[in-house]
């Protein structure tokens, strides 16, 4: 295998990685609005707690067992918490009270993770057994760790869709995604449902910043700049759409990541090298933002609108 | 003078008076920074009261009004790179350092960069329409950061500015004085807005969708028109804060900004006249003094906004109304402010009070 | 008949999933006519006039007024060649006034809405209309500055009406003008529908019969989304299709 053919499957495969990640992500934020109609920013929060839970947990005790249940037991408490003590008194309220109160969580706690953890970004290692790479096609090798982040994503997404599919919250989950004030009328409790979707969305957003912890930096901001991202996803994919949440987001993880990964080299031969990364940089930032323009041209609901 | 306390031009005219005397009462009070302080107040409120016109005024939840504020500033400090420079901007359009020439531009270019935003934008509602007019802002905010001839992440600094007709702008009086009268300026405008036709056909899109294209009307040409014009008083907004602050970088376009010019106008109180200016105020001087007290400012601000949210409804236009108009009928009872016209006369106030919601019959 | 219909419904169909909201439906409204659809709940009357008006897309069917296939046209775009309807729950623009709802009706009639600097509210060209749609639906003068959100459910009634005469319809679609009124508000509004008679045709959906039986010149019977009847009251009456399918229910109530 060439080279270059090596190289594009590496990306594509660190694009699927994205993908799933910004899955996680998309399809607690879709449910939590297709179910409760409320657009939740301190989602990106959440997954900034699990990240930073299991970054301390790992260097405190060394265990990625540990760190993972502590990640996920952050999320979802913080997430309760935050659903229990303010997103609940939103569900009635417009979309711009909703922005607003949420975009109030997200300064507390980013301030707060700068007053418990400083500015400067935690390091994680990759746990001990997942380091080193395999051999995925002749010439090609891919992290372990990469790849199981591939494995998770793709497993929740299965468990989502039997979960929705199969399973008596799932069919209330689908009811109240197109009939809201059906559900409410038919005596379902609708609060419990609720609370176990939004918890549900917390822990996936947790999940999906602890396994980003030892590829990225952990550092305070980590959940805004995912989330906007994680808003094209679900703009795409059609809002409430959990199968659209998973289609646009390995889209967009795909498309973003070819996009860092060749425009700085096609810039650099008519610029000189420096510039050249810089503008690729930004250029290839705007490219998921191109695609949901286009997307939106052709289809302003998304790809697979939820409410027909 | 109860009606002239309800009024809401009334309470704008006082207010822009007395805001005229701060340079003069500042240095009696030896708090140099307070001129500086009342400027980035009044800019803001042009800015606040900008994007009121899509909030408040056509129910269009627009969280990308930084991107317009931003095009705005980098209009004066590209034009003025290019000044220093000596080179044309794409070798067609020479730099200055004029406010004449820098001002009007930066409204032309951040009414254009609404009109092709507000465009696509605008084929989509609800919660995706904050979606994409969030998402189109950070890719602005990610263009010019990657833009290394205009300063890339740093931004740029504007030195010398042209004196404008003959006033010297580095003088902090001068160019709070300049920013009060364009404030004032942009408020009387969107004042006769609302209350023109175009202004009942944005408020009535706010109220009901379905009645405006039940009664023949076409949303989204008003709703673009709206849209055009708020970018261009963000525009407007951004190019003074440049010249306040000498210096323009991506921040201005960053989202947490789109979130601060929200704040402000549901702080002072949404679709009032007066509400966002004041939403400015309070959050440009909490933001001062939260800053003085703790460098973790924002620990404290955050949530001081859910509370407002939660429950401070009406924001402190709604409180100023509240308490002017106490005895009266309650004016709270009209969301969204806008005393609709007709209702304010005194005159009208003769007819007997009639009772409020007798219609407590079933909707259907 | 020699005269040309002004609404012309034809083989419409609409599915909602497995549910046929509008099965093969035709019906016609000719000149001056009053053409009353009833149905028991649910039988599709509302959806027919979603369908009319360009709010609900139909699946199949062709719908044509005066002359002109208006299948694909935009709701707002069938509102300016004169069609109009009423709600059957309101639709109007709660922080304004009676008279502002209207006088917006008017304002979208004439076209002129990209206008920025003059105030509205005293624009005699939009008030004078405006007052003369609500003395024609009856609302009481003391009313009219009043804000929709303190209208009594009546008034609410009447304003709707009010809203959709300023479009200047040449074909009037009524949702259920008369639910939720009492007995005299029931009659006040027939007779001003009365009154309205004659001047522009109308589709009525109503689900009181008195008002129904006598005002239209002709009945058509939707039963789940089916027209199984259509003829002047009278007939109607005797018809043995009708009494089986629709009136043995509703007589109950």
């Amino acid at each position: 295998m060439t080279p270059g053919v090596a190289l594009l499957l590496e990306q594509l495969l660190n694009g699927v990685q994205l993908g799933v990640t910004l899955f996680l992500l998309a399809a607690g934020l879709t449910l939590v609005f297709g179910i409760m109609g409320v657009i939740n920013l301190a989602h990106g929060s959440l997954y900034m707690v699990g990240a930073y839970a299991a970054a301390v947990t790992a260097t405190a005790t060394g265990s990625p067992w540990l760190a993972l249940l502590a990640g996920l037991a952050a999320a979802a408490l913080v997430g309760m918490v935050v659903e229990f003590a303010v997103l609940r008194r939103l569900y009635a309220r417009d979309h711009l009270d909703q922005v607003l109160a949420t975009f109030g969580l997200i300064l507390f706690f980013n301030e707060g993770t700068v007053l418990l953890f400083g500015r400067q970004p935690l390091f994680v290692n990759v746990p001990e057994g997942l380091r080193g790479a395999v051999r995925v096609l002749p010439g090609v090798d891919y992290p372990v760790y990469r790849l199981l982040i591939i494995a998770v994503g793709l497993g929740v997404a299965l468990g989502l869709y039997l979960l929705i599919q199969k399973t008596r919250i799932g069919m209330l989950v689908r009811a109240g995604a197109t009939h809201r004030e059906m559900v409410r009328a038919l005596g379902v409790d609708i609060r419990l449902l609720y609370t176990l979707v939004f918890g549900l969305g917390a822990l996936l957003a947790g999940l999906a910043g602890l396994m980003a912890g030892p590829i990225l930096s952990v550092q305070v901001g980590m959940g805004e700049s995912i989330l906007i991202l994680t808003f094209v996803v679900v703009v795409i994919g059609g809002i409430g759409s959990v199968r659209g949440a998973l289609f646009g987001a390995v889209l967009v993880g795909i498309v973003d990541t070819l996009l860092r990964a060749y425009v700085p080299g096609l810039l650099r031969q008519v610029m000189a090298g420096s510039e050249a990364d810089a503008l690729g940089a930004g250029l290839a930032s705007m490219g998921v933002y191109l695609l949901m323009a286009l997307v939106l041209l052709a289809k302003p609901r998304g790809l697979f609108p939820a409410h027909a | 003078m109860r009606s002239v306390m309800k009024d809401e031009r009334a309470w704008a005219v006082l207010l822009l008076a007395l805001a005229a005397f701060v340079p003069v009462v500042a240095p009696m009070l030896d708090s140099p920074a307070t001129v500086a302080l009342a400027t980035r107040i009044a800019i803001y409120a042009i800015a606040a009261s900008s994007l009121n016109l899509l909030l408040g005024g056509g129910g269009l939840v627009s969280f990308g009004h930084a991107a317009y504020y931003g095009l705005g500033g980098y209009v004066v400090g590209i034009l003025y790179a290019h000044y220093v420079s000596g080179e044309a901007f794409l070798g067609v359009i020479p730099g200055s350092n004029d406010l004449l020439v820098t001002l009007p531009l930066a409204i032309l270019v951040g009414g254009l960069g609404a009109l092709v935003i507000g465009a696509l934008s605008l084929r989509t509602s609800g919660v995706q329409f904050i979606m994409i007019t969030l998402a189109f802002a950070q890719m602005l905010f990610f263009l010019f950061v990657s833009l290394k001839a205009y300063g890339g992440d740093d931004g740029l600094a504007i030195r010398r500015v042209a004196p404008v007709f003959g006033l010297n702008l580095r003088d902090p009086a001068t160019l709070y004085w300049i920013s009060l009268g364009l404030l004032a300026a942009w408020l009387f405008l969107m004042d006769r807005v609302s209350r023109s036709r175009f202004g009942r056909v944005l408020a009535g899109i706010r109220q009901g969708e379905r009645r405006m294209a039940a009664i023949g009307v076409r949303t989204y040409p008003y709703k673009l028109v709206a849209f055009v014009i708020a970018g261009m008083g963000a525009a407007m907004a951004g190019a003074l804060m440049v010249n306040q602050a000498r210096f323009v970088s991506p921040d201005m376009m960053h989202w947490t900004k789109s979130g601060e010019l929200m704040v402000m106008v549901i702080l002072g109180g949404l679709g009032t006249l007066v509400g966002p200016a004041l939403g400015a105020a309070a959050l440009v001087t909490l933001e001062y003094t939260l800053s003085g007290l703790t460098e973790h400012w924002q620990f404290i601000l955050g949530p001081i906004l859910v509370l407002v949210v939660l429950f401070a409804r009406g924001g402190l236009m709604g409180a100023v109304r509240r308490i002017a108009g106490m005895r009266g009928r309650a004016p709270d009872a009209l969301p969204a402010g806008e005393l609709p016209a007709g209702r304010v006369q005194p005159g009208d106030r003769a007819a007997p009070d009639l009772p409020l919601r007798e219609g407590a019959a079933p909707h259907g | 008949m020699a005269e040309a219909p002004v609404l012309s419904v034809a083989r419409l169909v609409k599915r909602f999933g497995g549910l046929v909201a509008t099965d093969d439906l035709s019906l016609e409204v000719m000149p001056g006519e009053l053409h009353a659809l009833i149905g028991p709940n649910g039988a599709g009357k509302t959806t027919a006039i979603g369908q009319i008006m360009g709010e609900i897309t139909p699946d199949a069917g062709a719908i044509r007024f005066l002359g002109e296939d208006i299948t694909a046209l935009s709701t707002p775009a069938r509102v300016r060649r004169g069609l109009s309807r009423t709600f059957q729950i309101t639709q109007l623009l709660e922080d304004d006034t009676a008279e502002g709802n209207v006088a917006l009706a008017v304002q979208a009639r004439a076209g002129h809405g990209f206008r920025f600097w003059r105030n509205a509210a005293r624009d005699a060209r939009l008030r004078e209309p405006a007052r003369a749609a609500l003395a024609q639906v009856g609302l009481a003068e003391a009313r009219w500055e009043v804000p929709v959100a303190d209208l009594s459910h009546g008034e609410r009634k009447q304003l709707e009406l009010a809203v959709a005469l300023a479009t200047g319809p040449r074909l009037l679609l009524l949702d259920e003008p008369m639910a939720g009124l009492g007995a005299s508000e029931s009659l006040r509004m027939t007779e001003v529908l009365r009154a309205l008679k004659g001047r522009i045709p109308m589709l009525l959906v109503e689900h009181d019969m008195d008002a129904v039986f006598s005002l239209a010149d002709r009945i058509s019977v939707l039963v789940y989304g089916h027209c199984v009847a259509s003829g002047s009251p009278h007939q109607i009456r005797q018809d043995p299709q009708v009494r089986a399918a629709y009136l043995s229910e509703e007589e109950g109530v």
